[in-house]
């Protein structure tokens, strides 16, 4: 299953079955479509969109479907319209490359706008799109400190106390009798979080792989996957049961 | 002049120059009649297939009218135009070429003939490949896809402008596969260099030669004569045999365990002994065990396709030198090299298929005046009828060789995107030239459009990849290349065979600290996907040891000796043959007929009229099924004898009818010869009541809706979608400048496969897709053909209790997870733990 197979049922979903937890104090809520929302500043952070990934393959000459945006962008109006948030982050690799913004379609511009009116936006800047975007509503900046959290693309090595980031696409693979099943996932141990990559083109980097190492206290590592219409939260060390 | 009369083939007569008289006479030997008739037509400008069994000379009848073609020539005097090469000979193999090559050189130096002879493959170094062009040889060994390279060249011309003779050997195995669509296509724009190009064929014994001869001439408005047949029967007859054993022969299974005492004592009594296996899995198993009670310290080896290729060498050199006492081998060892003087062929596992078992019977003696030997092993007792039926089919000589089929799209787009590289293309010119290759002979126009169409731009419905289309049409019409580029992106991406994601295993050691040394022996590969299934500690069996799974770093795949006897088992999903049409029909008839059962041993005769007495034996044209509740189950069995694919197909589509039923299925599991269906309602008892119709349920219908359906969620239409997306260059498995990528493809092509379903349905690769899962994995082909044949012939058998005929599937049951809709039940299960954890 991925996120193209659960945007059309779940968004119709009026009662997701959500989340609650406690990052750095700070109250938030997991949603299985696979945004993050703060009740206490009406934030919603989403991660690594990837928007025109088909056509940055395509730019190579790889001529990948070219309906990842669209996909993509109805699973986060979707979700915008679940929580009517004041602020969106989008907390980069916004897009797959540097000239992502500048050739999008105008009618998925378009999309973006109608998302954005009334709400305040913010493109942080990923190691994709490190310039920024063109011609789009919000602002775009590397780095963002708000409401006790600090919200940045790569997740900092020296000290990840109340920090919200994206870049590794985490992902949890659960073993239950000779069965696995392997999902993206919320990734937190209660002082720092890690954003499942949003974008319907994305993979997946399992929480074992070396690249997660020193990121997490693994003695209190939570995993919260997104299941169909649910998370399902599984700690860390019970994952391969 | 020397003339030598053909012996039997009658008024062709042929003239041999006299190197090769003298040649034969010095050897003692006289030139076959089929070498000779053979000569005689392709001097008389006939396109010709040869068929003949091993140990024929094939080959020196495959080059005769090129190499009396070259003497006539004479050699080319310094100083002359650029002549480009003479003959073309293609094989499926690398290392048939470079043994050809041997065999070749051999008579032309002996004769002193000044032909120059030289190979093609992807080993040839880049500086004897720059030279070839320049200076081309007069033979010129290779591969399908080295032609595929050479034709995507723009001196492709110059190269082939004198082209004279294509000798395609092995050909029966080439054609039915992507390759040979692929060599199909080169061929067609070979006859364009040289109008006058003659191609003539090497091929085993096949179903229908027609297929071959129509294959080798250009089809299309107005075909061709089909190619010329010389068919060399006869060859002494092989002696074949069913092991006979005193154990008792397992009920299920595939590995024969049981049998291999009697292979050692058979191994010893023989000089070299090659034993045939069906899959990887089977072959890691049988070498384990065959060297556990190997006393006598034998020199056994292991041989397969996921072995390092310096191991293989090793064991092919071994062979060749008559060092070995036996090998364990699977089809990788299939075609026809030469192995040194090997007196015995066992077979293990059932052969699956009845040409197939003639093929490998054959690489056990290359001197076809002297009869093979081979032994059959059965794993179970479904498998003593079916080798019955292969056995019987070998003496009748009944062939089941699949047919040629129609050409894959997701290869014509690679190769209309190779012809644009070459030069620009004229649209009606290159459709012309393809549909003049028989696989391609009834693409429609509009398809073809389409498929340029998905080369240029990916060929969606939303057209925003114009400013970076691949090929372009221009102003006179024909189409070019964008830029070089893609033109390099096409040589790097050319190719027809897609490697699962493999990594490469490392045997490494565990220092006294207990962290892992680096740079041990490379033992080959294994499938990613496998891999994944494994944690640190889990033990597998590979290149004939129990490894211990370590981990993954970089692109390895890091292990090291376990020490253990009793590994967990790679559970390879290739290699599995299923069960050929022929002998499927073969082993109904026996079933049916008491006179034909009288061939089987005591066992198996004992536990069919057992059978007879519970319940009944099925006509050939029937379909029995039986019911019975076992356990707190009810069981439905169908033996449908249309191997496991169909099988399994067929499993996926009633379960979801019997779920609309409300027979609560739970699971099913496939064989080659039957399905079982288990659930919570007694299937019998609805039968009984008029609730559940069987005619009903395998109604044909069942392929349309049923069929979309399950689609949209099957693993293995992912699978081989994942197949054309790279074939057809929608997806590169690599790219410029990026060679040492880990994964082969770099980007998920089931998200992208999931993307298409949902926005594009109709799109072309999933129509690819589908056209090569109904003949590929899911055998819908067969199933259709098997859904019409028992209409009115389904007979029931509602039961108290499992049926001997049963036993064998049910034994099956709990070896394979049972596939649905069971994921998200599994993070239920691994949250509630959590819940129950934190006391709620």
């Amino acid at each position: 299953m991925n996120r193209l197979g659960l945007s059309p049922r779940t968004m119709l979903t009026n009662t997701p079955a959500t989340e609650d937890i406690l990052v750095h104090g700070v109250a938030a809520v997991c949603d299985p479509l696979g945004g993050l929302y703060l009740p206490e500043t009406g934030m919603l952070v989403v991660s690594d969109l990837h928007l025109e990934k088909g056509a940055a393959f395509a730019r190579r000459g790889m001529m990948l479907p070219p309906y990842d945006t669209i996909a993509t962008l109805n699973i986060l109006a979707a979700v915008i319209a679940r929580y009517d948030p004041k602020i969106v982050v989008s907390l980069g690799d916004n897009f797959h490359d540097r000239r992502g913004s500048e050739f999008l379609p105008a009618d998925l511009r378009a999309m973006i706008l109608d998302m954005a009116r009334g709400r305040d936006w913010i493109w942080i800047n990923g190691n994709h799109d490190p310039d920024g975007t063109t011609d789009l509503p919000g602002i775009s900046i590397d780095e963002l400190v708000y409401g006790g959290l600090v919200f940045r693309h790569e997740p900092s090595l020296i000290s990840g106390k109340g920090e919200v980031a994206g870049h590794l696409h985490p992902s949890a693979t659960v073993r239950r009798r000779e069965k696995y099943v392997r999902r993206p996932c919320f990734a937190t141990d209660g002082h720092r979080l890690l954003m499942p990559a949003f974008g319907v083109l994305t993979g997946g980097l399992d929480l074992n792989h070396k690249a997660m190492q020193g990121i997490f206290d693994r003695q209190a590592l939570v995993a919260h996957l997104l299941g169909r219409d649910r998370i399902y939260s599984v700690r860390y060390g019970n994952l391969l049961a | 002049m020397d003339r030598i009369e053909p012996k039997s083939s009658g008024n062709q007569a042929v003239t041999l120059p006299r190197p090769f008289v003298k040649w034969f006479a010095e050897k003692g030997w006289s030139p076959r009649a089929h070498q000779l008739e053979l000569l005689a037509r392709a001097q008389g400008g006939e396109n010709m297939l040869l068929i003949a069994p091993t140990g024929a000379g094939k080959t020196l009848a495959g080059f005769l009218p090129s190499l009396t073609d070259l003497v006539a020539r004479g050699k080319i005097p310094p100083g002359s135009a650029f002549t480009g090469i003479h003959t073309l000979y293609i094989s499926p193999l690398k290392a048939l070429t470079v043994d050809i090559e041997r065999n070749l050189m051999k008579p032309v130096t002996e004769m002193g003939l000044a032909v120059s002879v030289e190979n093609r493959t992807g080993d040839t170094p880049q500086a004897k490949r720059q030279r070839q062009k320049l200076n081309p040889p007069d033979i010129l060994l290779t591969t399908p896809e080295q032609v595929a390279l050479l034709l995507a060249n723009k001196e492709a011309e110059r190269f082939f402008k004198d082209l004279k003779y294509v000798v395609l050997d092995e050909l029966h195995s080439l054609v039915t596969s992507k390759r040979g669509h692929l060599l199909s296509l080169g061929l067609a724009r070979l006859r364009k260099h040289a109008p006058d190009m003659q191609t003539i064929g090497l091929s085993a014994t096949v179903a229908d030669p027609m297929d071959l001869q129509r294959w080798l001439v250009p089809q299309g408005e107005t075909p061709a004569p089909p190619a010329g047949l010389v068919h060399v029967t006869g060859g002494a007859a092989p002696d074949i045999t069913i092991l006979g054993t005193d154990s008792r022969i397992p009920w299920s299974g595939h590995v024969s365990t049981y049998a291999i005492p009697e292979v050692y004592e058979e191994i010893k009594r023989h000089k070299t002994t090659l034993i045939f296996v069906n899959t990887r899995f089977q072959a890691e198993l049988l070498f384990q065990t065959l060297w556990t009670i190997n006393e006598d310290n034998l020199p056994i080896a292991l041989h397969h396709g996921s072995l390092d290729a310096g191991q293989r060498r090793k064991v092919e050199a071994a062979m060749a030198d008559n060092k070995l006492r036996a090998v364990v081998a699977t089809s990788t060892l299939d075609m026809g090299i030469d192995w040194g003087d090997i007196d015995l062929v066992v077979h293990v596992g059932a052969p699956k298929g009845a040409s197939r078992l003639a093929q490998r019977i054959g690489r056990a003696n290359h001197r076809m005046d002297e009869p093979s030997k081979a032994i059959l092993v059965p794993a179970n007792r479904f498998e003593v009828m079916e080798c019955q039926a292969a056995l019987d089919a070998n003496y009748h000589g009944a062939q089941d060789t699949p047919p040629v089929g129609e050409g894959a799209l997701d290869v014509l787009a690679q190769h209309v995107l190779g012809m644009a590289c070459a030069e620009p293309f004229d649209p009606v010119a290159l459709y012309d030239e393809i549909t003049s290759a028989s696989p391609y002979a009834t693409l429609t126009w509009e398809m073809y459009e389409r498929i340029v169409d998905f080369v240029a731009t990916g060929g969606y419905a939303l057209r925003s990849y114009e400013r970076y289309a691949k090929i372009r049409k221009m102003e006179d019409g024909r189409w070019r290349v964008s830029n070089p580029q893609i033109a390099q992106q096409y040589r790097m991406n050319l190719g027809t065979i897609v490697e699962a994601a493999e990594l490469n295993v490392r045997l490494v050691k565990r220092n006294a600290k207990g962290t892992l040394g680096r740079g041990g022996m490379s033992l080959g590969k294994v499938e990613e996907y496998f891999l994944e299934q494994l944690v640190q500690g889990d033990t597998f069996l590979f290149a004939g040891k129990v490894l211990r799974f370590e981990g993954i770093r970089e692109n390895e795949c890091l292990v090291s000796n376990a020490f253990s006897l009793d590994p967990k088992i790679p559970a390879y999903a290739g290699g599995k043959f299923p069960l050929t049409t022929y002998l499927a029909d073969q082993v109904r008839a026996m079933l049916a007929d008491p006179d034909r059962r009288t061939a089987l041993p005591d066992q198996v005769r004992d536990w069919l009229s057992i059978q007879l007495e519970r319940s009944m034996l099925p006509r050939q044209d029937e379909l029995l099924i039986e019911t019975f509740p076992r356990g707190k189950r009810f069981f439905l069995i169908a033996y449908c004898f249309e191997g496991r694919l169909a099988h399994q197909t067929l499993g996926m589509l009633l379960t979801r009818r019997l779920e609309r039923a409300g027979a609560r299925p739970l699971g099913f599991v496939a064989t080659d010869y039957s399905l079982a269906i288990w659930g919570l309602n007694d299937l019998g008892a609805m039968i009984a009541d008029g609730s559940l119709s069987l005619s009903d349920l395998f109604d044909e219908d069942m392929l349309g809706d049923d069929l979309e359906a399950w689609l949209d969620e099957s693993y293995m239409l992912k699978r081989t979608f994942r197949n054309c997306a790279v074939i057809s260059g929608l997806i590169e498995r690599r790219h410029p400048g990026k060679e040492k990528t880990g994964r082969q493809v770099t980007v998920s092509t089931d998200l992208i496969y999931d993307v298409l379903r949902t926005h594009e349905p109709d799109h072309v690769l999933l129509e690819a897709t589908r056209r090569d899962a109904a003949s590929g994995l899911l055998d819908i082909g067969r199933l259709g053909d098997m859904l019409g044949r028992i209409k009115g012939h389904i007979t029931h058998r509602d039961l108290d209790r499992v049926s001997p005929l049963a036993v064998p599937i049910m034994l099956e049951i709990g070896k394979e997870s049972v596939p649905g809709e069971a994921q998200d039940a599994v993070l239920q299960e691994a949250a509630d733990e959590l819940i129950a954890e934190a006391g709620l």
